[in-house]
């Protein structure tokens, strides 16, 4: 969201104010003169150092042989044993090509339809029906993935589906959709599509209602027509605003348990025919960790994960920054 | 881009017929799956298996529905399970966050930088699922307790720094009057500063507690007891034994066990028009703040 992405951008750039050595005499001056404040900061902070960075030295289990009994320091180095059963099986490149290649389409296809909706919504001819349009749209957003999982098992259910019952109307064959991976790789980014389409066109429709109508006045009276104002002015000016969106969802592909992957678990509903077309690294990290419970091997592809999350968030916003340094994240 | 740039190309030529027509198509598409779902679940369960299902039902029955709130106690309890995770998490998400987000906003704190950076970087790395189960069941012990629901999606680094943000705004001569007056930071934060700031508070609020009741993954990696399943979890439960559950009596008997008698396919359907009944009812108001606050959002820049 255009919020968000400005919220994290301005935190990182001219906010590093150079300060003075960290003394422990201007530390505790500066603790004790706004307490207040310090003590605000206090609960949210615990939980930022329990919940996110005391996990991040367990990674540590990924070069161990992981004993619940002993506990994460006691427990053995093995080096990089927990990696190897990964890297050698089929399953490294299959999870992986699967993560980028759905998370690059689904992004390019969520990104370019939002914008054109959100420039049509502009000219439905009534603000009235542009609103309801929206809440409309906005509707599958607030759904979850669970529900998204009974809505497509209703739609594509291989006896009562009702899809299939439509195909039988027109006199087609049933299709039994949950044994086909191939049917897969178009059911899920539509999946999503429908998911967050709406929700993202919402976005950048505010993003265009912050366009100074300067612009728009002054193309008026050069005689653009539509098509050039849309081409000249709102794109170019949303393209920083697409910039900040995809690098922050780029980070989320790999950020372990917090991007949205469970469509991928809950749509195909583990069914290991469909593994091939929508097993992806978050589901075979969580399937390791619940399914076989060997804790070894899911923080070794967690680790794996999140380094190459990292690579790709640091290597494009690199790229970012040196075409356009006003648009990279940091 | 190209591919956009050519649909702007068509813009110029666009009727409004038809870019009306686009939009009625695509509410259509984001409407009627959940209109199919409400319409299995009032249909009858022997109409179900010979007809299949339909837009609308062939054979009425509210047998789903008498079902559910006649029957097990567990979908009942996973309801309670998922109010109350909701509403005290919801709760106490606002209040961290917001007052952490107006600490870092004051300009006279000389770590807010810092902090900030500290917040930011775990949006970029994090340990990964395995240390965080290890560390929640191991060394908090807070597998099988309604505590961890809550605690899991309490504290959310991008909401911290959107509520900064919207902090900034406010104007610093009445915060530097209340302090004149006498009035501690708390004091003038709870009295002055959040009253003004409702349009934050209703986003992000509605932004946790949306997230509080379709979170099924905390529920999936540390709950065991099925009295605190929540209503995501359930219906995961529900849906993903049924196959296996269809062709395996032994099976069937021990989730029997678990959760009471089987629901029928119906049932099912009804327990998830259920669980998004509160959501239907509460849209108007969810979207307008929604849209409120991301337009809020975009104009602040």
């Amino acid at each position: 969201m255009s919020s968000q992405s400005q919220a994290v951008a301005a935190t990182v750039k001219g906010e590093r104010k150079k300060t003075r050595a960290l003394s422990p005499v201007t530390f505790l001056r500066e603790i004790t003169k706004h307490w207040a404040f310090y003590a605000m900061i206090l609960p949210g902070l615990l939980f930022l150092i329990i919940f996110n960075y005391l996990p991040m030295f367990g990674v540590v289990i990924a070069f161990k042989d992981y004993n619940p009994v002993a506990g994460i320091w006691e427990s053995k180095w093995i080096g990089l044993k927990n990696f190897e059963f990964f890297f050698k099986s089929d399953a490294m490149w299959r999870v992986t090509l699967n993560t980028i290649s759905y998370n690059l389409l689904i992004m390019f296809l969520v990104t370019s339809i939002s914008i054109l909706f959100a420039i049509l919504l502009q000219e439905t001819g009534g603000r009235y029906r542009s609103s309801i349009y929206k809440s409309l749209m906005l509707l599958p957003f607030f759904l979850s993935w669970i529900v998204g999982d009974y809505i497509v098992y209703a739609l594509l259910n291989p006896d009562q589906g009702l899809l299939n019952q439509i195909r039988e109307l027109f006199g087609y064959e049933a299709i039994d959709w949950y044994g086909e991976p191939s049917y897969w790789r178009i059911i899920m980014p539509l999946a999503y599509l429908l998911k967050n389409v709406g929700y993202t066109s919402v976005i950048y429709v505010a993003a265009i209602t912050g366009i100074s109508s300067d612009y728009y006045e002054a193309a008026e009276i050069d005689g653009a027509s539509k098509l050039q104002k849309a081409r000249f002015i709102t794109i170019p000016l949303l393209i920083p605003v697409v910039i900040i969106l995809s690098l922050l969802s780029l980070g989320k592909i790999f950020n372990g348990g917090l991007g949205d992957w469970s469509a991928f678990y809950t749509l195909p509903r583990e069914s290991g025919i469909l593994f091939s077309s929508t097993d992806v690294i978050d589901t075979y990290v969580f399937r390791a960790l619940k399914g076989v419970s060997d804790i070894g091997m899911s923080s070794a592809v967690g680790f794996y994960q999140a380094i190459v999350g990292l690579v790709m968030v640091l290597a494009t916003n690199y790229l970012v920054k040196k075409y356009d340094s006003e648009s990279s994240l940091f | 881009m190209i591919e956009l740039q050519k649909s702007g190309f068509m813009l110029g030529q666009m009727p409004k017929l038809v870019i009306n027509l686009v939009f009625i198509v695509y509410s259509l598409l984001c409407i009627l799956p959940i209109v199919l779902v409400l319409s299995i679940s009032l249909t009858d369960e022997s109409s179900l298996m010979s007809d299949g299902y339909h837009l609308i039902p062939k054979l009425f029955s509210t047998y789903g529905y008498d079902y559910i709130i006649s029957g097990t106690s567990t979908i009942l309890n996973a309801y309670k399970v998922t109010i109350i995770v909701t509403l005290v998490g919801a709760f106490s998400s606002l209040l961290v966050t917001s007052l952490m987000g107006y600490a870092l906003s004051r300009t006279e704190l000389k770590y807010r930088g810092q902090i900030s950076f500290i917040i930011f970087f775990t949006i970029l790395f994090n340990g990964g699922l395995a240390p965080y189960y290890i560390l929640v069941t191991r060394y908090l012990h807070l597998k099988d307790t309604l505590l961890i629901l809550i605690l899991a999606l309490l504290f959310s680094p991008v909401n911290v720094l959107i509520m900064r943000n919207f902090f900034k705004e406010v104007p610093g001569s009445i915060i530097e009057s209340a302090r004149i007056d006498g009035s501690g930071e708390f004091r003038t934060f709870f009295r002055i500063v959040l009253p003004v700031s409702t349009p934050v508070l209703a986003t992000i609020g509605l932004f946790s507690s949306v997230g509080y009741w379709n979170d099924w993954f905390t529920c999936a990696l540390f709950i065991e007891n099925n009295k605190l399943y929540n209503l995501q979890y359930l219906l995961q439960a529900l849906m993903s034994n049924l196959d296996y559950l269809q062709s395996n009596a032994a099976a069937s008997k021990s989730l029997e066990n678990a959760i009471g008698v089987l629901p029928g396919e119906s049932a099912r359907m009804a327990t998830c028009i259920l669980s998004i009944g509160p959501i239907i009812l509460l849209y108007p108001l969810l979207q307008k703040y929604f849209v409120k606050g991301l337009t809020l959002g975009a104009v602040k820049s």
